[in-house]
């Protein structure tokens, strides 16, 4: 740990000069070498264009738009219940977390505030679509640096998962299930003692994750010093999540931001952080991540309290004017609305933050001087999901 | 063979034919034993179920599949040099098959330095990748052609010098000679169970295995075909029969350097002289023990393959360079002097 | 668009919830007014959670400097622009729904013109820009707005040589909002083709799959009941029902 400073400034400094050294020093032909937008390392559609020399990474150039859905146009002739089913697309892996933004800004404009039940519960579901979605990510970043098998591992146990968040909302994958002011149902009959033995299942999860990949000493040497990010650049380009606090920098929102919003308050858990920024570091902060999540929900499920799921709210939804700004720490970093509102059942404009397209901004910066193979470590370890960079 | 005569061309056709059934006899059971099932209990999934008594038929279907589809060439391909590649390798694999003993006397080629050949022949391999990286007019396939251009030249050193200590000890660089001395030897004058080498070349016999899956490209050597970077690397433009060939002889390298490697330091296909049996039993015994062994060799290549992470190309290298042959050299200078005391 | 009664606009929630004044956000107000003299025009509190001040188009660089430099804010979260024009297409086809509920409150149903308002902190051009950054220490977020030069050449500095991750945000406001980042290193398209035509979201660009096609969803609903008092949403606890579902 001692040496993490040096380590990163020696990276940084590598990095910098790598385009000037590289072309000449050797004086060879670069090579433009297209990755995606069919490429099974890149989670969809994402392609980089990378310049390179041999197998070192000159530039990279990042290119989107495959799957640009045009949520923030569509989001101006939908009325709020509609956009929340439009928005659970964003982050396709942790839907929920997308919902309870929006619903949170939209709250706030209308000066509405969910029951405590409804608040707990929405809670609860975040949390369990964090744990669905990092856990995955556990997996493959496996299976980004070669391991196959815990992608296998994964899978299977965040089924358990996405059947309890089933059970509740219907849906495995687009719950579509918060409300303006609360939820469309309370949790099922038997509901919460399932959900405590899934959470024991995950916590063996993230157990063997962290015996199959953080245990193995050529999966520390693919990703220790691989992509490392200074703080000061992570928070230049706005990385969130696991991303920054791997960083070194101690920022959640869950816990630093968003006061009474959420049931966060009510529960202990804690936030790590890594000081190295490299791949191995966002990998463990991730890891811990899922582990504290466990514990929230198994408090939350303890401590349920009782009581309506639902505000008192107009049938008809139209929204004061006013406009608002909510962020949560979803699984993939800090999601936010800025809704802004005139009045009407639609809103007039809503910039949708998301976190994984300031994460890859960051990738052009970050890929410069690197060798092929870390292309993928790097992008497999920043996490994004194609979905939350095109929007 | 055994009491028959035949004209020498007849003999020739039979020796291939037997060649090419081992081949493709053993490389099939491999991919349905391993590929298909015992991997797929690794990842607790069940495989393929559908075709035939436990999927047992599967690999018919992808055959059947593969053979209709169609050989498609890109347009810039250097199109013989694309075309004759998977042909090449799997050429390197057949033979290095003919030479793995099955018996006494029984091989499909004899030779004398068999060692030495089969570890000349299975270099070939390196050319047939390196033609298909070049000549499909990919990145991608160049890129895990040069990649494993690199890894094989650089991993084939550890693995004779790996062998150096077997053929110090054994004295001769003939398989059957090896195998012989493996069974005729004893432990302290105590023969039970013969003298495979895997006692006394361990270390040799670890450094093989780990430069065997390096030359197979197994993970974590996997770097020329990592699939979630180089997409399948050299193979990437590949459909149809060709890559039917390419998987074939993927596998059957595996059985092959198997074979070898049970050859070298389990006993290949003998069983102790001790335990009294005789030679003519040991013609349709010995094939049975060999594949076994080799088997068994290949599980634990597959073992390995779905468990580990890949290394990156410099840290493959580094593996090699810095680690593997060092070792090795310090296994043969320390067989050479306990050789000369004993 | 204005179909249903409604209650006032000017009704933001600042003035609703019943707070002592925020002495944090109060206090960056005043440093940040020193920091800039006359270039900060205007400012919100939400005391206790928000805050948005809005700065002139000169100072837009220097108050993201000033903010990260001086006050702290060194996480950046993000970089966009609002266009305050009224949709000249309303709501598109969908529309018609806002027709039958003003025919059943008995409202007119004819569109009247809307006036242009801007926002929090108000703005004299069409379109703006806005960013929001974030101290991580001390855990507070601002949004700062600035209008651009002028509706038909609408330019503004640059926020990448103190942000560099604002360059994928400004490339994204540029080919979306038409907006020029003055010393952008390089403004490309970022979602769209390179020979895409149009800033699509600007008000005045049409959802052209919305104009062929009314939303599904909207066509074979059937009429909506209408809120029952006049009072606005706030008022009217009568018609909530359970499921507070509005489709």
């Amino acid at each position: 740990m001692t040496a993490v400073t040096d380590r990163q400034k020696l990276a940084y400094i590598a990095q910098q000069a790598a385009d000037a050294r590289v072309n000449v020093e050797l004086e060879t032909e670069g090579m433009t070498l297209n990755l995606g937008p069919q490429h099974p390392a890149t989670h969809g559609t994402l392609r980089i264009v990378a310049r390179l020399d041999g197998e070192q990474v000159i530039s990279a150039d990042p290119i989107m738009g495959y799957m640009h859905r045009g949520y923030e146009k569509l989001s101006e002739v939908r009325n709020y219940a509609q956009i929340t089913t439009l928005v659970n697309r964003i982050d396709w892996l942790g839907s929920f977390a997308n919902e309870v933004p929006f619903i949170l800004a939209a709250e706030r404009l209308m000066g509405v505030e969910a029951p405590p039940r409804a608040k707990w519960i929405r809670t609860i579901l975040f949390e369990m679509a964090r744990i669905a979605n990092i856990g995955l990510f556990l997996g493959e970043m496996g299976l980004q640096v070669g391991a196959v098998s815990p992608t296998f591992y994964a899978f299977r146990d965040r089924e358990f998962v996405l059947n309890q968040i089933e059970a509740v909302t219907g849906g495995r994958f687009h719950p579509n299930f918060d409300r303006i002011g609360g939820l469309k149902d309370d949790l099922p009959k038997g509901w919460i003692a399932d959900t405590k033995a899934v959470m024991v299942r995950m916590a063996e999860f993230c157990d063997l994750m962290e015996d199959l990949l953080l245990g193995s000493e050529i999966f520390e040497a693919r990703c220790r010093g691989i992509g490392v990010i200074p703080p000061d650049v992570a928070l230049q380009y706005g990385l969130s999540g696991a991303n920054l606090r791997a960083s070194g920098i101690d920022w959640d929102l869950r816990r630093d931001a968003n006061h009474g919003l959420l049931a966060y308050d009510d529960v202990e858990f804690k936030v790590y952080t890594h000081p190295d920024g490299d791949s191995f570091a966002r990998f463990w902060v991730r890891l811990q991540e899922v582990r504290e999540a466990i514990k929230i929900v198994e408090q939350l499920c303890d401590g349920l309290p009782s009581g309506s799921i639902q505000a008192k709210v107009p049938r008809i939804i139209k929204v004061p004017a006013g406009e608002a700004f909510v962020s949560t720490e979803n699984p993939l970093g800090e999601m936010g609305y800025y809704i802004v509102s005139k009045g009407d059942l639609n809103p007039f404009r809503v910039k949708i933050r998301s976190a994984s397209f300031n994460n890859v901004s960051i990738v052009p910066w970050l890929l410069r001087g690197v060798y092929v193979p870390d292309i993928i470590t790097i992008l497999g370890s920043l996490y994004f999901i194609l979905g939350d960079i095109d929007r | 063979m055994i009491g028959l005569q035949l004209a020498y061309w007849q003999e020739t056709i039979l020796r291939i034919v037997i060649g090419l059934a081992a081949l493709l006899g053993l490389t099939g059971a491999v991919v349905y034993l391993y590929l298909f099932k015992f991997v797929s209990f690794m990842q607790s999934r069940l495989g393929p179920m559908e075709a035939g008594p436990y999927g047992s038929l599967q690999l018919l279907a992808e055959v059947g599949k593969w053979l209709q589809k169609e050989d498609v060439f890109t347009e810039r391909a250097d199109r013989f040099v694309f075309a004759a590649s998977p042909f090449v390798v799997i050429l390197s694999t057949f033979m290095l098959f003919v030479v793995v003993p099955g018996g006494p006397g029984d091989e499909v080629a004899h030779m004398s330095n068999s060692l030495l050949y089969a570890l000349a022949i299975s270099a070939i391999s390196v050319l047939g990748i390196l033609m298909a990286g070049w000549s499909s007019a990919n990145k991608y396939a160049l890129l895990g052609g040069l990649r494993a251009a690199g890894q094989l030249v650089a991993y084939e050193l550890p693995m004779i010098l790996a062998v150096v200590g077997v053929v110090i000890q054994a004295g001769t660089l003939n398989l059957q000679e090896i195998v012989a001395a493996q069974s005729s030897g004893g432990i302290f004058g105590w023969g039970g169970i013969g003298n495979p080498y895997i006692l006394t070349q361990f270390v040799g016999f670890i450094v093989f295995l780990i430069a065997m899956q390096a030359e197979l490209t197994q993970t974590p050597f996997d770097m020329p075909v990592a699939e979630s970077e180089l997409v399948a690397g050299y193979m990437v433009e590949y459909t149809g029969i060709r890559f039917l060939v390419y998987f074939i002889a993927e596998f059957a390298t595996a059985v092959g350097f198997s074979a070898i490697a049970a050859t070298l330091f389990l006993g290949g296909w003998g069983l102790p002289e001790s335990w009294g049996i005789g030679r003519g039993a040991m013609h349709v015994i010995g094939p049975l023990v060999v594949i076994v062994k080799a088997v068994l060799l290949t599980g634990v290549v597959f073992w390995v393959r779905f468990t580990f992470p890949r290394f990156r190309e410099d840290q493959l290298q580094r593996l090699a360079w810095k680690f593997l042959i060092p070792i090795s050299l310090a296994n043969i200078v320390v067989t050479a002097v306990l050789k000369v005391v004993f | 668009m204005e179909k249903v009664p409604h209650v006032s606009t000017t009704d933001t929630p600042e003035e609703t919830v019943e707070v002592e004044p925020d002495e944090l956000r109060e206090g960056l107000v005043a440093q940040l007014g020193e920091l800039l003299g006359d270039s900060l025009l205007d400012h919100a509190i939400l005391p206790g959670v928000d805050l948005t001040v809005r700065v002139a188009n000169e100072a837009w660089a220097q108050a993201a400097e000033e903010l990260r430099y001086v006050l702290g804010a060194r996480y950046f979260c993000f970089l966009s622009a609002l266009d305050w024009m009224p949709s000249p297409y309303g709501r598109y086809l969908d529309a018609e729904v806002d027709k039958v509920l003003a025919a059943e409150a008995g409202e007119s149903v004819d569109k009247e013109p809307e006036p242009m308002v801007s926002g929090v902190c108000g703005g004299d051009t069409r379109l703006q820009v806005f960013a929001r950054f974030s101290n991580v220490k001390s855990h507070w977020g601002i949004t700062v707005k600035a209008d651009v030069t002028s509706d038909d050449d609408p330019r503004i500095g640059t926020l990448t040589k103190v942000f560099a991750g604002a360059d994928w945000h400004e490339r994204e406001a540029w080919e979306m909002f038409g907006i020029t980042f003055d010393g952008h290193p390089g403004l490309r398209h970022l979602y769209l083709p390179s020979d895409f035509e149009g800033h699509p979201l600007r008000k005045d660009f049409p959802l052209l799959a919305r104009i062929v096609k009314p939303w599904p969803g909207i066509v074979d609903v059937e009429p909506m009941p209408v809120v029952e008092s006049a009072d606005g949403p706030a008022a009217d606890a009568a018609a909530a029902t359970d499921e507070g579902d509005a489709s």
